[in-house]
């Protein structure tokens, strides 16, 4: 009986076993199968999607003309670079630029709630250098293009001083404006702007910098919208030995995309009562030739209230400075290192989310530069930190020059031999803020802001030799190349 | 219906779409150019599109292709070079997160290096014969200075 049983359950287990075996394979089958296909969907769409970027869409959804100011209307074409452009609001912090968010209390005069932090706080010795001038009142830390014109409205400098409207020209976005007031004349609408106070002038503006002020609406190639740099670059141009030089009509793809950045990243000076933005490039680009032009044509920014000098303010000599460097000299652009191409999907894009390169490494710096982000920054950061240590010796030395002429002058030394140590603080001062003013710590022509900051201490040197010695005029084999 | 029939349809049709999708994408993909040497297949996905503008004008694209200088000039390691190379930049095109711009391997340098010699042996012989092979790289590298021969960036 338990025999009988057995045999018929070993019956039952071997023609049960195959069933379940064949069922098993075909799941598995199935299964292996079944992944492979989703596997295989899976990779078939995602190539789809490459081939789709690579299609390069552009969908013209507005039409832009020459007096459409708004970024956000060009945005609708061009979401990609619009995205960058907005993205200036940040406020990121490198060794030696880069602005930080700082809290401030909104009134009447400053409805700003977050600035960037005081350059005069962070080092007093820039109270002593600017004395008697508005930036000794109210100096801080340049924010990104989407601050422009709100730093330049509410800065307290406003307030200790009647600016004209020549600051307009490079803290919004001016083309619609001089068209304006120019009835269709760029010249004559800047000549009109230059010579409004600033409150009036503010009104013709919305924006800051915007597309239309490097871009043509048409065919959006780059174009220079400010007349000053127009005539500017003539002179540079003319001394490179090419005459009539028309920015517009003669200027390389790649040039462009220096100059149409070089139309505001300059030094420059309110000429005449007509205040007309003048880039003071008439002997040449270097530090040595603006002043020679300064001294031709009798230009002074203020006189300096301890010592009586008749004192100058470098601003910014961006373009000044990185055409005396290597780059320039390689043929790179601003917009190469500040503006890098970036993929987006498949299409190459110049990243309009300009800000420093220290903040992009790979994109800016790797594309020629083989060696890894880390030793690249180290490189930059080396260059900084030296022009760094020379700026602040040089800031001491010229500390020290106004305090003897201050001294000097209380002990009523005579006016002629005043004058002699004036001259040299001048110098010295212009010489040492044209450093000082220069975004990049000297990194865009390391040697040349060197030299600079080693002039300007001599120019102190001699101005002490002068507080000494009755007659003393100084050397002037003043190094030139 | 038998059922022995039915299970051999089920797995038919599990083979059959699984191999029908996997050659579709294949095609799609163009996946047989890369069989060849055409530099077109490099660039067939748009990530190497700057390299392949930048050979076109360079010096070498008359006389050599990517693979001349991008794979061994042998069988064995061109295929395995091939595969190898097919495989992650597949893998990290398709799942992204990689180095921009893109940045050549060490193995691919050494590569790249020793195509140059298989060249221009006989100009660069009295340079490296006195460099053991496995010093190559930081003795005597061809494209630490002759970077923009091939395709610059």
């Amino acid at each position: 009986m338990a025999e009988e049983e057995k045999t018929v359950a070993e019956s039952e287990d071997k023609t049960k076993r195959p069933r379940l075996y064949g069922l098993k394979v075909v799941v598995l089958v199935a299964f292996v199968a079944f992944i492979a296909a989703i596997a295989g969907v899976a990779m078939l769409t995602n190539i789809i999607e490459r081939k789709q970027e690579a299609r390069n869409p552009f969908f013209r959804v507005v039409d832009l003309t020459d007096d459409t100011v708004d970024p956000e209307i060009w945005g609708k074409n061009f979401p990609l670079q619009y995205d960058g452009y907005k993205r200036t609001v940040d406020q990121v912090r490198t060794r030696y630029g880069g602005s930080e968010a700082v809290q401030q209390t909104p009134d009447q005069a400053d409805p700003r709630s977050i600035v960037a932090q005081s350059r005069l706080e962070e080092d007093p010795r820039l109270k002593t250098m600017w004395d008697g001038y508005a930036f000794a009142v109210d100096f801080r830390e340049e924010r990104g293009h989407a601050y422009m014109l709100d730093d330049q409205t509410f800065t307290q400098r406003q307030q200790v001083t009647q600016q004209p409207g020549t600051c307009i020209n490079c803290h919004a976005s001016a083309y619609a404006a001089y068209k304006r007031l120019g009835g269709g004349d760029l010249v004559k609408g800047f000549n009109e702007l230059n010579k409004m106070p600033y409150v009036e002038a503010r009104q013709q503006v919305t924006h800051p910098v915007a597309c239309i002020d490097c871009h043509d609406s048409q065919t959006m190639q780059l174009r220079v919208t400010r007349p000053a740099f127009m005539e500017a670059i003539r002179y540079v141009k003319a001394a490179q030995g090419v005459q009539n030089f028309e920015v517009n009509r003669d200027a390389t793809r790649q040039e462009m995309r220096t100059y149409v950045c070089g139309q505001c990243h300059v030094e420059y000076y309110f000429k005449g009562a007509e205040k007309t933005l003048t880039y003071p490039w008439q002997n040449g680009l270097k530090v040595e030739n603006i002043t020679a032009y300064y001294d031709s044509v009798g230009h002074k920014d203020w006189t300096h209230a301890q010592t009586g000098a008749n004192a100058l303010k470098a601003q910014h000599p961006e373009f000044e400075m990185y055409n005396q460097g290597i780059h320039a000299r390689a043929g790179v652009s601003c917009a190469d290192c500040h503006m890098p191409y970036t993929r987006e999907g498949a299409m190459k894009i110049s990243n309009h989310h300009v800000r420093s390169p220290l903040l992009s490494v790979n994109m800016s710096c790797q594309t020629c530069h083989k060696a890894t982000e880390d030793e690249l920054k180290f490189r930059v950061e080396t260059i900084q930190g030296r022009t760094f240590a020379l700026r602040n010796l040089a800031m001491d030395a010229l500390v020290q020059l106004i305090g003897d002429l201050r001294s000097a002058r209380e002990r009523g030394m005579s006016e002629q031999q005043l004058a002699a140590a004036r001259d040299f603080q001048r110098k010295a001062q212009f010489y040492l803020d044209f450093v000082e003013a220069e975004n990049s710590m000297g990194f865009h022509a390391p040697e040349e802001a060197a030299r600079i900051l080693a002039e300007s201490m001599n120019f102190t040197r001699m101005g002490q030799v002068a507080l000494r010695d009755a007659g003393f005029t100084g050397s002037t084999t003043v190094a030139q190349r | 219906m038998n059922i022995q029939l039915l299970k051999l349809i089920i797995i038919g049709v599990a083979v059959g779409l699984a191999t029908g999708i996997g050659l579709y994408t294949f095609v799609y993909a163009k996946g047989y150019s890369y069989m060849s040497n055409d530099p077109g297949a490099c660039a067939n996905c748009h990530v190497m599109n700057e390299q392949y503008d930048g050979w076109l004008k360079s010096s070498h694209h008359t006389v050599a292709t990517c693979n001349d200088c991008h794979t061994p000039h042998n069988f064995v390691g061109k295929y395995y070079t091939k595969a190898s190379n097919g495989f992650w930049h597949s893998y990290y095109f398709t799942t992204g997160g990689f180095h921009e711009p893109i940045q050549i391997t060490e193995r691919n340098r050494q590569v790249t290096e020793e195509s140059c010699r298989y060249c221009h042996q006989a100009m660069v012989e009295s340079i490296t014969v006195s460099v053991p092979r496995e010093h190559f790289d930081e003795n005597v590298s061809c494209i630490r200075c002759h970077r923009s021969v091939g395709h610059m960036h």
